[in-house]
C-alpha cells in the first residue's frame, strides 16, 4: 500500500506515479498525507484504485477522474472533481465553489456543505451533498443528478437543461427556467439508489422536492428575451 | 489574482509571533501575487502619541531627518527604520509641527497614521518584501497583508496594498471594482484625497468616509455592499477591529479559520497551514455579502 507524504515528496511525483498506473496494477490503495491545501492533488487518474487523502486539499482535487475512488478526509477547495468522468470522489468536510463542475459521470459525495455553483454545467455526474449548497448551483446543468439533503442558495438550476435536482431543505430561489416538478415513484427509486450509493441511511426520500427544466429557454423566443 | 492574509489574535500570548505568522502566510500566497506585497501591523499604542509611517526612496538617510525633526518637536523622537520605511512616534501636540516639517522637507511621504497601526509595502516578491521590512520580528494584536498581481493599474509601491485612508484604518482587496471612478469623484467632492488611481483605494476611502460620519465599521461594511459594484474580497483593519467582506457573487476565493486563540483569513487554505493549532481549527468559507467582524474590547 503506497504511502506518500506531501510534506516531503513533490506533488508532481505523486500525480506522475498515479498516471503511470496500469489497469492491472497491484498498487490499488494509496494513502496521501500532509496535503496542506495544495492544488491539483490526484488529478487525471484513470485506474481502478483507491486514494485516501488525509487533510484539507486545495483547488481541482480529483479533477478529470476516471475509475478511481478518491476520499479526502478534510475540506476541498474550488473545482473539486471538476469534469469527473467516472469513479467516486468523497469529501468528509466542506467543498468550495464549483464542486463537480461539468462532470460527465461518476459519483461525488460531500459530507459537509458545498458553496456556490455546485454542479455548474454538470453533464451526467451524480452529486450528493449532505449539507447545503450555495447560490447558482446546477447552473446550466445538462444531465445527471444533484441531491442536496440541506438547503439550496439563490438561483438554483438557473438556465438548466435536463439534470434532476433533489433538495430536502429550503430553496432560496429558483433560477430562470427551473421549476418544481412532481416526485414520482421512478424519482423516489432513483433517489433511494443515489442515497444508498452515497452510504446514507435513514432518510425518507419523500421528504425531497424535485426541480428541473421548464424547457422554455431551449429555443429563442422573443417573449423570453429578458431571460437570456 | 492577488492574495490576502489576515490574522486577528484573541490570545495575546501569541502577540510576539504575529509578524512571523503573517510572514509565512504571505509567502504561501506568492504565486497569487508576485508583483508587490504589503502589510499593516497593529502594535502597541501610547495614549497621547501617534505613529506616522514614513516612506522614502531607497538609501535615504532617516537618521539625519529624524535629528532635524527632533529639533522641530523640541525633543528627540523615537523611531524605527524598516528599509525604505520608518515608523515615527510623535506626541499629539507636536504632530502638526512635525507634519509641516515633513511636508517642507519633501523627500519623505507620510503613508500611514495610527495610534497602533503601521503600514509597509513595496514592489517585489512577498518573501523579499517581508524580509526587507523585518516583518517576522513585528508584534501586535492583528495584522492584514496582501500579495499583488496587478490587473488594473501599474506595479508601483503606491499601487500595492494595504491602502489606508484614515487613522488606524486599512483595507486590502482581491478583485476589481467597476464603479470606482464615480465613487472616487463623490468622495473627492466630500473632501477626501486619494494617492492613486487604484480602485481598491476608493473602497478604503469609502469606508473611512462612512466611519468619519459616525458609522461603525459594521455599518460602513454593510453600506459598501450597495455602494461598491464589482468583484471583491476585502479584509479591513481598524484600531480594534478586523473585518471580512465578499461581494454577493463571491467571485474571489476566500477561506477562514478560527480557534480560541486566533481568527485568520487566507485567499487559499495554503496560507493557513502553519498557524498554531490549525489541525483543530474551525475552517470555513465566508458567505457572500455577509459582514464578518471581530472586535477587541
Amino acid at each position: 500500500m503506497p504511502a506518500v507524504d506531501l510534506a516531503t515528496s513533490p506533488l508532481r511525483e505523486l500525480n506522475g506515479a498515479l498516471h503511470a498506473l496500469s489497469p492491472d496494477t497491484n498498487a490499488t490503495h494509496w494513502t496521501v498525507t500532509n496535503p496542506r491545501g495544495q492544488h491539483n492533488i490526484a488529478v487525471g487518474l484513470d485506474a481502478p484504485v483507491e486514494i485516501e487523502v488525509e487533510g484539507h486539499v486545495g483547488y481541482y482535487c480529483a479533477g478529470m477522474n476516471k475509475q478511481a475512488r478518491v476520499t479526502v478526509r478534510g475540506n476541498a477547495g474550488q473545482g473539486l472533481a471538476e469534469n469527473m468522468m467516472s469513479g467516486r470522489v468523497h469529501v468528509t468536510g466542506d467543498a468550495s465553489q464549483a464542486a463537480g463542475a461539468s462532470g460527465n459521470g461518476g459519483l461525488l459525495v460531500i459530507d459537509g456543505n458545498a458553496s456556490a455553483r455546485c454542479g455548474i454545467s454538470m453533464k451526467g455526474i451524480d452529486i450528493v451533498v449532505k449539507g447545503s449548497v450555495g447560490h447558482l448551483s446546477a447552473f446550466m446543468a445538462q444531465a445527471g443528478n444533484l441531491v442536496v439533503l440541506g438547503d439550496a442558495g439563490e438561483a438554483l438550476g438557473d438556465s438548466i437543461y435536463e439534470a434532476r435536482l433533489y433538495v430536502r431543505g429550503s430553496v432560496a430561489s429558483l433560477g430562470a427556467d427551473c421549476i418544481e416538478k412532481p416526485l414520482r415513484d421512478e424519482h423516489k427509486a432513483e433517489l433511494k439508489r443515489l442515497l444508498d450509493e452515497a452510504g446514507i441511511d435513514g432518510v425518507d426520500v419523500s421528504e425531497f422536492k424535485r426541480y428541473g427544466s421548464a424547457r422554455t429557454l431551449y429555443h429563442f423566443h422573443i417573449d423570453n428575451v429578458g431571460s437570456y | 489574482m492577488c492574495g490576502i492574509a489576515g490574522l486577528f489574535l484573541k490570545d495575546q500570548k501569541l502577540a510576539p509571533d504575529l509578524g512571523g505568522l503573517l510572514s509565512g502566510m504571505l509567502e504561501a500566497l506568492s504565486d497569487r501575487g508576485p508583483d508587490s506585497a504589503g502589510f499593516a501591523v497593529y502594535g502597541d499604542g501610547d495614549a497621547g502619541q501617534i505613529k506616522l509611517t514614513l516612506r522614502a526612496p531607497a538609501g535615504f538617510d532617516f537618521a539625519e531627518l529624524m535629528a532635524s525633526l527632533g529639533r522641530t518637536a523640541g525633543a528627540p523622537l523615537t523611531y524605527q527604520i524598516h528599509d525604505t520605511h520608518a515608523v515615527l512616534h510623535v506626541l499629539l501636540d507636536r504632530e502638526a509641527a512635525v507634519a509641516a516639517a515633513l511636508a517642507a522637507h519633501g523627500a519623505v511621504d507620510v503613508v500611514a497614521r495610527g495610534r497602533r497601526m503601521a503600514v509597509f509595502k513595496e514592489v517585489g516578491l512577498p518573501a523579499d518584501v517581508a524580509k526587507r521590512f523585518g516583518l517576522s520580528a513585528m508584534t501586535g494584536t492583528h495584522a492584514v497583508g496582501h500579495t499583488r498581481m496587478a490587473t488594473e493599474s501599474a506595479v508601483t509601491t503606491n499601487g500595492a496594498h494595504p491602502f489606508t485612508t484614515g487613522t488606524d484604518q486599512c483595507l486590502v482587496h482581491n478583485g476589481s471594482l467597476s464603479n470606482h471612478n464615480d465613487v472616487r469623484r463623490e468622495l473627492i467632492r466630500r473632501g477626501m484625497t486619494f494617492r492613486t488611481e487604484n480602485d481598491s483605494e476608493v473602497a478604503a476611502g469609502y469606508l473611512s468616509d462612512r466611519m468619519s460620519h459616525g458609522a461603525s465599521l459594521q455599518e460602513a461594511m454593510t453600506s459598501s455592499l450597495s455602494a461598491l459594484d464589482g468583484f471583491y474580497t476585502f479584509v479591513i483593519g481598524t484600531e480594534t477591529g478586523f473585518g471580512v467582506l465578499r461581494d454577493p457573487i463571491a467571485c474571489k476565493p476566500a477561506v477562514m479559520a478560527e480557534t480560541d486563540r486566533w481568527v485568520a483569513f487566507g485567499t487559499e487554505y495554503r496560507a493557513l497551514v502553519d498557524l498554531p493549532g490549525i489541525g483543530a481549527a474551525k475552517v470555513w468559507e465566508p458567505e457572500p455579502a455577509k459582514v464578518y467582524l471581530w472586535e477587541r474590547h
